[in-house]
């Protein structure tokens, strides 16, 4: 399969190396969205956990899909089927490269990273839990990597367990430790957290949860926009992102799979019709990822995806790491100089994310306020109500940041927060 | 008068920063837990009721500066009514936030509650603003124990 001829082929190189911070702020200029007026003020969108924006390039490759190349993917011996089908199957090519996965068929396309959760919730799940065994998650879970698990749990007697954290919003590493045993079967946590941006050290988890023969999930949904993935160093068993959070379009995600689970696994959606066409019993590597995708996939979507990725490697890693770091430690700092501000999550190692709560003002109010200064945050529970718990907190408001946000959007945020404060005096 | 000194009216301001009849009612004859699953905002009411007429109604939760000052508000006028004047009352607040009906007649009845008219300018708020109304109004009729806004 070509996949495997592929897989010794390199990570991305970017094309502008060492590049400056200058020309990362530059990008901005790339998302036409942000181009625009909201409440008569210039919108800063602070709410790219919840979604993030598309540059043109991306919007561009999913309107020359639909205008010139549409037609369903694996099915036609004719020019539209075949260009669709090297473009879908493209993409599915640069999401490996994008996570160095060793083969291609190894990247499942599912709707979401909540879709991928549940794939392989249920199937795996399904087939590997039995009554008494358990499933190790964390406290700064999203709902979307508890519920699945819960609804496999009741359904085969196996139970969740999770590990907590500590107050400054990091994992709680020993009781994550002393929480493994031999009855832990799958553990499964987020690499960046949504509601916190604490950054989990996914190698040290992975390793030591492979070491009590669990097997392992990461939710890479808030990691995708941020860090750089590598699924083989990390050595996990499966990693789950969406498109959307990533500059990508909605509609598309990707579940990274080791083949030997993969091939092992039964369908998630067992229709009869892929297990008729797919010679299901032979578990071969053709079978896969097939198996797993049944139905005439999101094409377009996953051609933006690969779009996006492909506008993500034309920009140097180091330089836009760097750039984020420093927005996202602008932003920490100018936030606490605000009287009664509470940051919730001070974990040493963050991205992303800055979650906060102000004075006694409610964060929807906060939120409202805001939205009235053209300033898009995020305000509630975070689909993350355990770390709400955790911090006895409702809610929270949250900013987060991408590589095209600025200082400029930081102190339009203080600014906006500082009129909610004489707004609530 | 900006959209936002139109949502957050002094009045709804006053009764965030000091809403009345806030607390548990013990006993009451009927105590109704209303839910925003969208936020997480929860309201819970207590009513006594002598007859028809609401005697006692107090609320307690946790919810944003408008879900707040609505609870308050809608205590502080429901208190006293009898139940058919309560939910004629629901009727015209949730014609108010919802559908914008806000001849000056209408506007005079509601009195203080026209304070809550701000909302309408925010659909993402109307929810907020209705939501100890449907919990009064389920307290008053239904035998169910929970409300929800979804």
């Amino acid at each position: 399969m070509e996949s495997r001829a592929m897989s010794s082929v390199p990570r991305i190189p970017a094309r502008n190396p060492g590049g400056l911070i200058k020309d990362i702020a530059s990008l901005r200029a790339d998302f036409p969205i942000l181009d625009q007026e909201i409440a008569g003020k210039p919108l800063v969108y602070l709410d790219s956990a919840a979604s993030a924006q598309r540059p043109r390039a991306v919007i561009d490759a999913m309107v020359e899909q639909e205008q010139r190349n549409h037609a369903n993917v694996h099915r036609g011996v004719h020019e539209l089927s075949q260009r669709s089908t090297a473009a879908y199957e493209g993409a599915r090519e640069k999401v490996r490269r994008f996570i160095n996965a060793a083969a291609s068929h190894e990247i499942i396309f599912t709707r979401g990273t909540t879709e991928s959760i549940n794939l392989v919730a249920s199937s795996l799940g399904g087939q590997l839990l039995e009554a008494g065994d358990e499933v190790l998650l964390t406290t700064m879970e999203h709902h979307s990597n508890i519920v699945p698990w819960q609804l496999i749990c009741e359904k085969t007697g196996a139970r969740v367990v999770p590990a907590p954290i500590t107050p400054r919003g990091e994992l709680d590493l020993p009781a994550f430790e002393s929480r493994l045993s031999r009855r832990t079967k799958i553990v499964a946590f987020g690499h960046v957290s949504n509601a916190l941006g604490t950054i989990n050290p996914v190698e040290e988890l992975t390793a030591k949860a492979h070491a009590a023969g669990a097997v392992v999930l990461i939710d890479g949904a808030q990691a995708a926009p941020h860090l750089q993935i590598d699924v083989r160093a990390v050595d996990c068993d499966f990693y789950a992102f969406s498109s959307h959070k990533m500059f990508g379009p909605t509609g598309i995600g990707v579940l990274y799979g080791k083949t030997q689970l993969l091939e092992t696994m039964p369908p998630y959606q067992g229709g009869g019709e892929m297990i008729r066409t797919v010679s299901f019993e032979a578990t071969t590597y053709n079978a896969l990822p097939y198996k797993f995708e049944a139905g005439t996939p999101h094409i377009t979507g996953a051609i933006g995806l690969g779009a996006t990725i492909d506008y993500l490697a034309g920009i140097d890693f180091e330089s836009r790491s760097r750039y984020e770091d420093e927005l996202l430690e602008y932003a920490t700092q100018e936030l606490i100089k605000l009287p009664e501000i509470r940051i919730i999550g001070e974990a040493r190692e963050k991205a992303g994310i800055v979650s906060f709560l102000l004075g006694g003002i409610h964060a929807h109010d906060l939120g409202t306020i805001l939205d009235r200064e053209g300033v898009a945050v995020r305000t509630g529970h975070h689909c993350a109500m355990p770390v709400m718990d955790h911090f006895k907190i409702p809610a929270t408001a949250r900013a987060s940041f991408a590589f095209y946000n600025n200082r400029d959007d930081v102190d339009r945020l203080v600014e906006g927060l500082k009129r909610a404060l004489e707004f609530f005096a | 008068m900006s959209e936002l000194q139109d949502l957050y009216r002094e009045v709804i301001l006053d009764h965030n920063r000091q809403p009345r009849n806030f607390g548990e009612l013990e006993p009451a004859d009927r105590v109704i837990e209303g839910v925003n699953p969208l936020c997480g905002d929860r309201v819970t009411l207590y009513v006594k009721l002598d007859g028809d007429r609401v005697e006692d109604i107090r609320f307690k939760g946790t919810g944003c500066a408008i879900s707040v000052a609505s609870s308050s508000l809608m205590t502080e006028r429901i208190k006293g009514s009898t139940i058919s004047e309560s939910l004629e009352l629901f009727d015209k607040v949730h014609g108010m936030l919802t559908k914008g009906s806000d001849a000056p007649e209408d506007l005079d009845e509601l009195g203080k509650l026209a304070a809550l008219s701000g909302v309408r300018e925010f659909p993402s708020r109307v929810k907020c603003a209705s939501l100890s109304w449907h919990a009064m109004r389920t307290a008053l009729t239904g035998p169910d124990d929970s409300v929800s806004t979804e």
